[in-house]
């Protein structure tokens, strides 16, 4: 047979086209079979907050599996593409450009500090990926595409600080780590002190890395007040209440804090050490309501060796289980539909209680909890049913400006 | 007046800290002139060896006194063995392998015992000056280095392997005609340092946060106080460490800690522009 030029070209256009129509044959009959709504994940699970980011991630996978049992979305299956972000800001970005580019991932939960949402948040306004954080942080966080589950100073040390005051009295010393967190914390703590006609002696400030706290205890002796109130941050700053303990100051003024027990300190520092250290969070695992006992019960069951599950862990379960009540209400993942329905008030049962998502902010109102440590563990003093977000409130409404994608700052 | 004697106190706790922490540092950079950047890991490893111990049931002063020391020193001696005593001489070299064996040090200890704090209670407790409260403990670790200055001045000064070891670092090929095995004196120096930073280690891990990554914050201002303090391994180390507590110290008591920390530094460098070869290089030449 020969050749033809002419025949050449055509039998070469026809294998061609054969050749990139294949992977749309067989992709479309892949999707018949499967069809999966990808739900994307970017927690540290290693690096200086992989304590932090692996309950996290426990909760996600829980609240996955247990929608999936359920019969999926919209008959759907639910299928998670996680990644570990390493305590790193860089693969943040970078795997959120992954997540965003090439998995084309309907949704995003994930991101533990303030830094590393501020990493992300614009890679998925940019590429309209719906994005949920789900951790405690300073509030001000004002975007249509993205979702804050977790509590805001005003839900938490709004009850800490006057209850804390009772307690013990109205002179308080703030001690607060050197960035963003510590800064904003240490505002809110002196407004709420002097809301309930407290007054702040001193406030000081400590970056990440001192050790040494002896000539602040001294300090805070000189300056004689009636309660510490503690932002401080990390593995270096635990020292400060080894080193209290161990100048026989502990017990002599109480001590209250927002970040204390986040993690696992309760269990791993000396009971000496942290009993009666007063802390608010969103979610206490020694909360005994059904709902908290049995997710409790079920991450320890698939995870024994899980650290803590505190509210990091908890919100991130309730921010997947609103997320999923937004897609069933909007009966499909298109962004702006399942946006719409969960600005719509959806409400979702959890760990913590009732949750509910605030249209204006798009953070929740939720309850809070104020606790005390008893014996290496959390004993809860209170519950404050629907604690609103109210700082972010007060910079931010999505209502009125729905293009809004900034993190105020907010003014006290 | 209590305040005072509280404030001098505290002094005594940073200069007596900073002196534990930097004393090994300075027998293996200061006599060998390898600059060890898993120093931070060896002090951490020291109070993961005494939290351990004690969690499992060791007297806690056996944990820190000799726990720590002994594991440390051994795990220096293995490094020495299998890394360091290919590097004498190459000083960037050194650095590089020694930060990555930083690294591996701190994953490993992460993959073993999680990267979650550690703790474990500390012993003695407070007495009060007037209406202020201190710890005993801080005089504890002035004692100890105390004691930790003594050892290291009779062991060089006194010993035959004190003689020989200053004699190997200032010329070891005059040392080795001699009939001294300059290989074996380096070996047994820097298990040495090891064994004294891992005391260092087991000395503070009551008073600290302990992590895996806890090293980073000691390893800046230990080699900070050992180029400060110049050649002579105990003067220069003592006063440098003198120095930079003290400022510390008071700093942080009357202005803020994060001007406590800025106040160290400028001291720092305006000491180094001053007196480029330490403290000892000007005022304690030739002492120990």
């Amino acid at each position: 047979m020969t050749l033809s030029r002419r025949r050449f070209l055509q039998r070469s256009a026809i294998a061609t086209s054969t050749l990139i129509a294949a992977p749309a044959v067989f992709r479309s009959g892949a999707l018949a079979a499967e069809n999966p709504i990808t739900v994307g994940s970017l927690h540290d699970q290693s690096g200086p907050i992989g304590t932090s980011g692996t309950p996290m991630v426990y909760a996600l996978q829980l609240a996955v599996e247990e929608i999936n049992a359920a019969g999926g979305l919209l008959g759907r299956p639910l299928k998670v593409m996680h990644y570990d972000t390493q305590s790193n800001i860089q693969l943040y970005s970078q795997y959120a450009q992954q997540l965003a580019v090439k998995d084309k991932v309907d949704v995003v939960h994930g991101g533990i500090t303030s830094a590393s949402r501020e990493a992300i948040r614009p890679t998925f306004d940019r590429f309209k990926v719906l994005y949920f954080y789900n951790t405690l942080y300073e509030g001000g966080v004002c975007d249509r595409n993205t979702f804050c589950t977790g509590t805001t100073p005003a839900q938490t040390v709004e009850k800490l600080v006057p209850s804390a005051m009772k307690k013990a009295g109205k002179k308080a010393y703030i001690i607060a780590a050197d960035y963003n967190y510590g800064q904003i914390t240490a505002k809110w703590m002196t407004k709420y002190c002097k809301d309930n006609g407290g007054e702040i002696l001193s406030t000081d400030f400590f970056p990440l890395d001192v050790t040494n706290f002896g000539s602040t205890i001294s300090k805070i002796q000189a300056a004689k007040p009636d309660l510490i109130l503690s932002a401080l941050v990390g593995g270096n700053h635990t020292a400060f209440y080894r080193q209290w303990t161990a100048a026989g100051m502990k017990g002599k003024i109480p001590i209250a804090s927002t970040t204390f027990g986040l993690v696992n300190e309760p269990s791993t520092l000396d009971a000496a050490e942290s009993d009666a250290i007063i802390g608010a969070y969103g979610y206490f695992e020694e909360l005994t309501t059904p709902a908290s006992k049995s997710f409790v019960e079920k991450i320890k069951k698939a995870h024994p060796d899980s650290p803590y599950i505190s509210e990091l862990a908890s919100c991130t379960y309730e921010g997947v289980m609103l997320w999923a009540e937004g897609v069933k209400k909007a009966g499909s993942i298109d962004r702006m539909k399942v946006i719409e329905a969960l600005e719509s008030g959806l409400v979702f049962d959890g760990p913590s209680g009732k949750v509910s998502l605030d249209k204006p902010t798009h953070h929740t109102v939720r309850n809070a909890f104020l606790a005390e440590v008893k014996d290496r563990k959390w004993s809860v003093l209170e519950t404050y049913t629907d604690a609103k977000p109210a700082d972010t409130a007060s910079v931010c409404d999505l209502v009125k400006n729905p293009n809004d994608v900034k993190q105020y700052i907010i003014n006290l | 007046m209590a305040i005072y004697v509280i404030l001098a106190l505290d002094v005594l706790n940073g200069i007596s800290s900073l002196f534990l922490l930097c004393l090994g540092l300075a027998i293996i950079f200061g006599m060998m002139k390898i600059i060890n950047l898993a120093h931070g890991e060896f002090i951490m490893l020291g109070a993961y060896a005494t939290v351990i111990s004690a969690n499992a049931g060791v007297n806690i002063w056996i944990a820190m006194l000799i726990v720590a020391p002994l594991f440390v020193g051994i795990v220096g001696l293995v490094i020495e063995r299998c890394l360091i005593r290919f590097l004498y001489g190459r000083l960037v070299d050194s650095m590089l392998a020694t930060w990555g064996l930083s690294l591996l040090i701190i994953g490993i200890i992460t993959t073993i015992y999680g990267n979650t704090q550690q703790g474990v209670p500390t012993p003695l407790g407070g007495f009060s000056i007037g209406s202020y409260q201190s710890s005993y403990y801080t005089l504890f670790l002035a004692f100890m280095a105390a004691v930790m200055m003594a050892i290291i001045y009779g062991v060089m000064r006194y010993t035959r392997f004190g003689l020989v070891a200053r004699a190997t670092m200032q010329n070891p090929a005059m040392a080795a005609t001699l009939g001294v095995n300059p290989a074996r004196v380096y070996m047994s120096t820097f298990a040495l340092g090891a064994a004294v930073t891992g005391l260092a280690g087991g000395l503070l891990a009551p008073v600290s946060g302990i992590t895996p990554v806890m090293g980073g914050a000691y390893v800046a201002k230990a080699f900070m106080t050992v180029v400060g303090g110049g050649a002579a391994i105990l003067s220069g180390t003592l006063s440098a460490a003198s120095l930079f507590g003290s400022v510390n110290q008071v700093g942080a008591y009357f202005t803020t800690p994060v001007y406590g920390e800025v106040i160290v530094f400028t001291t720092a460098i305006v000491l180094i522009r001053l007196l480029p070869q330490g403290i000892s290089g000007r005022f304690f030449k030739g002492n120990l």
